[in-house]
């Protein structure tokens, strides 16, 4: 099952290498990870996106808070939560295909960011399956480059992650 | 030498009035010194000379120059497990980290607090592929507990104080405090050691959860068959008293790990001998058998309880006491976890107990004391005692443990069947007393361990039991013993074989001894003499009491035994790799 893992860490050299390698190191999936310094630059938030049994994310929520640059850990997945990824894709627009995909990315709510005579680079954001979605609606042969940066996650409401 | 050390008292004298300014390696020595720390083990070069000067100029530390830095960790690493003390290493860039790296390793994988500093080019540098040097941070970073690279010099002070608290506290651990030279010798305002460190990211729990322990006393108060199994833990947290109480005020079985050894007193009953792959019958019966299972600072690890899904065949409730979470719910299912300092956990429950007008009912624990003797019945560590023909490495174990058994000593050994041997014959009855490499299993440590206990404890003997494999991956450490005058005793259970790759290739892999036997060995005895020590040869089962009695009445010299062993001797019970904890080999028929 898929799980967003949220965690502050210390914004450290290094500490990005810690979360990595202990990943790699006991065999642990990961789908994905984005990272940034927060409102406090002394920290930075990351989203994790993983899968595994119960178990195994037990582990890894355990072994993730036993890194020393670790202060919090939150598995969002666990409660309410929202999640957004910003994917640009690069496309070819060339003759009456160039309507087609203006049309497409309207639909997704995507916007035209770069234009040239031959292609376009559409921005969306979304959760994961919205621009799997968008990859599926389009004819696949346009697609010229994807770059995902994979969910970044918030709890809902009341639920905070802050030290 | 005079003048310097004059100059920099008064400089320390000096300190209270305005700040002094200090070179990085100044600050790191007065770290240690501030830390308490008398001896540390490493070796030098390039990258570590201005430590090593500052080393010079003062006397409160002694180093202590091995002959390799694998031996200098493992010596540190003794010393921690034997003092309880952090125990401190100082190697150079480069290869001297990465020689480093195998004793970093072995210490992790038991838990051991100790400071390893090493020496890193010059921060300008760093990333250059500059002369000797290693990513030390990235080749260190999966086996320590944490790391540092210290960039400023103005970060030394509170970096080594991190250092030294992180390794500690908690679930003890190495941690590599890396020194780039530049940041050696620069001189930065020095305003003192720090007197506290707090870090908003480690904060180890202590206290228990009040609740899960009285869970935990209503299932052992309740238990018909009740059961503790404990490790290393209960030595690092230095809750042997706590637990000895415990045991005596409920009456019931205990059992150790092989880290855990020492804990309970072996020699009493109520102690059913080592668990795991080659434990007692009665050991890893009374494991499936019983109906409540109190875990204490162990981890159920796969030489310990076999085959999970075998462990896991039975009912039973068990609790688990851990500092660590992530060894909880690890291999097997809890029912009552309890995070927390195992002595204050323990405390806690004896507390509670001694408050419940409950015990365990009498006559189940005495029905179940009748099915645990049946199980001792069988003496499973019986072996052929009147062969006159061949020595038994048992025997040797055996014979030393009755010599010593009222003498203040301490074993140590490497890895493969004398560990295992003495594990099982020689009965500890005190805490840190045993001294091996468990986790990660090292062959080599036995005799930098027991170099690096002897000067810590002066008075005591330390034996080092080993095989002719083992001692041969640190022997250049014999060059050590001579200069630091630490004399220590070898008893070397040589069966031509390395034993334990032998026995799995004599039940595994039907007997084809692919490189297991090791041909053209030294001389021990002369080797032991060309480094200034004594060398026995024994090779009839009548000389090894008298031997040993020569060896322990040397205590001014290291003494070699080399005692030429059966070398088709294997160690009995055992738990094949993937197999159940009750479905053991015995041995021989007879048996």
């Amino acid at each position: 099952m898929k799980h967003i893992i949220a965690v502050l860490i210390e914004n450290e050299a290094g500490a990005l290498s810690r979360v990595v390698g202990l990943f790699s190191a006991r065999a642990y999936n990961i789908e994905s990870l984005t990272v940034a310094p927060t409102e406090d630059p002394s920290l930075s938030r990351m989203t994790i996106q993983t899968t595994g049994s119960p178990e195994v994310i037990e582990q890894i929520t355990k072994h993730l808070n036993r890194l020393i640059e670790v202060v919090k850990v939150v598995d969002l997945t666990e409660g309410g939560y929202t999640e957004r990824e910003l994917m640009l894709v690069k496309v070819r627009a060339v003759g009456k295909e160039r309507e087609e995909m203006k049309r497409m990315a309207d639909i997704f709510r995507g916007r035209i960011i770069d234009v040239t005579e031959k292609s376009y680079t559409i921005e969306l954001t979304g959760d994961q399956s919205k621009n799997d979605a968008f990859l599926e609606a389009i004819d696949r042969s346009a697609i010229l480059e994807t770059v995902r940066t994979g969910p970044s996650g918030i709890g809902r409401g009341e639920r905070i992650l802050r030290v | 030498m005079e003048i310097n050390k004059a100059e920099l008292a008064s400089a320390a004298a000096a300190s209270g009035q305005h700040h002094e300014e200090l070179m990085g390696a100044e600050i790191l020595v007065r770290a240690l010194q501030a830390e308490g720390v008398q001896h540390i083990w490493g070796y030098p070069g390039g990258a570590v000379l201005y430590i090593y000067d500052a080393l010079y100029k003062q006397d409160s530390i002694q180093h202590v120059l091995v002959r390799h830095e694998q031996a200098a960790v493992h010596a540190a690493d003794g010393f921690a497990r034997a003092t309880g003390e952090v125990g401190v290493a100082l190697v150079t860039s480069g290869p001297g980290l990465t020689n480093a790296v195998t004793g970093i390793a072995t210490a992790y994988s038991d838990s051991i607090p100790m400071v390893i500093i090493s020496g890193q080019v010059g921060t300008a540098a760093i990333g250059s592929d500059a002369f000797q040097e290693c990513d030390t941070v990235g080749i260190t970073r999966p086996v320590v507990k944490h790391n540092f690279l210290v960039k400023d010099a103005r970060d030394m002070a509170e970096t080594m104080k991190k250092a030294f608290h992180i390794a500690r506290t908690g679930r003890p651990g190495p941690v590599v405090v890396d020194v780039p030279k530049d940041v050696s010798f620069i001189k930065v305002p020095y305003h003192g050691y720090p007197e506290s460190v707090s870090m908003r990211s480690y904060n180890p729990v202590r206290k228990g959860h009040g609740g899960q322990i009285r869970k935990a006393l209503q299932l052992l108060l309740n238990a018909k068959r009740p059961y503790i199994y404990t490790g290393g833990g209960v030595l690092l947290g230095n809750a042997v008293q706590e637990l000895r109480t415990l045991v005596d005020l409920l009456g019931v079985p205990v059992t150790h790990t092989l880290m855990g050894l020492g804990a309970y007193p072996s020699t009493d009953p109520k102690f059913l001998g080592m668990l795991g792959m080659h434990g007692t019958v009665q050991a890893n019966y009374a494991m499936q058998n019983c109906d409540v299972l109190l875990a204490v600072g162990a981890r159920f690890d796969d030489r310990v309880i076999g085959n999970p899904k075998h462990f896991a065949s039975v009912e039973r409730k068990i609790v688990h006491i851990d500092i660590d979470p992530s060894s909880i719910a690890k291999r097997v299912k809890v029912d009552v976890p309890i995070v927390g300092d195992v002595k204050d956990v323990l405390t806690e429950l004896i507390h509670m107990i001694k408050e419940s007008q409950n015990r365990p009912d009498a006559q189940a624990l005495a029905a179940w004391w009748g099915q645990i003797d049946g199980w001792r019945a069988k003496d499973c560590l019986a072996y052929d005692r009147g062969n006159t023909e061949v020595i038994k490495p048992q025997a040797v174990v055996e014979t030393l443990w009755n010599m010593t058994k009222d003498d203040d000593c301490y074993i140590t050994s490497d890895v493969g069947q004398h560990q295992m041997f003495a594990a099982q014959f020689y009965k500890f009855n005190e805490p840190r007393r045993w001294i091996n490499s468990g986790g990660l299993g090292t062959m080599g440590v036995g005799l930098p361990y027991a170099m690096g206990i002897k000067l810590a404890k002066p008075q005591a003997d330390c034996w080092c039991i080993t095989g002719e494999g083992s001692i041969q991956m640190n022997i250049q450490e014999l060059s050590t013993c001579k200069q630091y005058d630490t004399p220590v005793k070898i008893v070397a259970l040589n069966n031509r074989y390395l034993g334990m790759v032998r026995q799995w290739q004599e039940l595994v892999y039907q007997g084809r001894y692919s490189h297991s036997y090791m041909d053209a060995l030294p001389d021990f005895v002369k080797l032991a003499e060309a480094y200034g020590h004594v060398g026995l040869l024994i090779e009839r089962p009548e000389d090894v009491e008298p031997a040993l009695r020569e060896a322990r009445a040397i205590k001014n010299r290291t003494v070699f035994l080399d005692f030429r062993t059966d070398p088709t001797e294997n160690v009995w019970p055992m738990v094949e790799a993937g197999k159940g904890i009750t479905e053991m080999l015995l041995g021989s028929e007879e048996l």
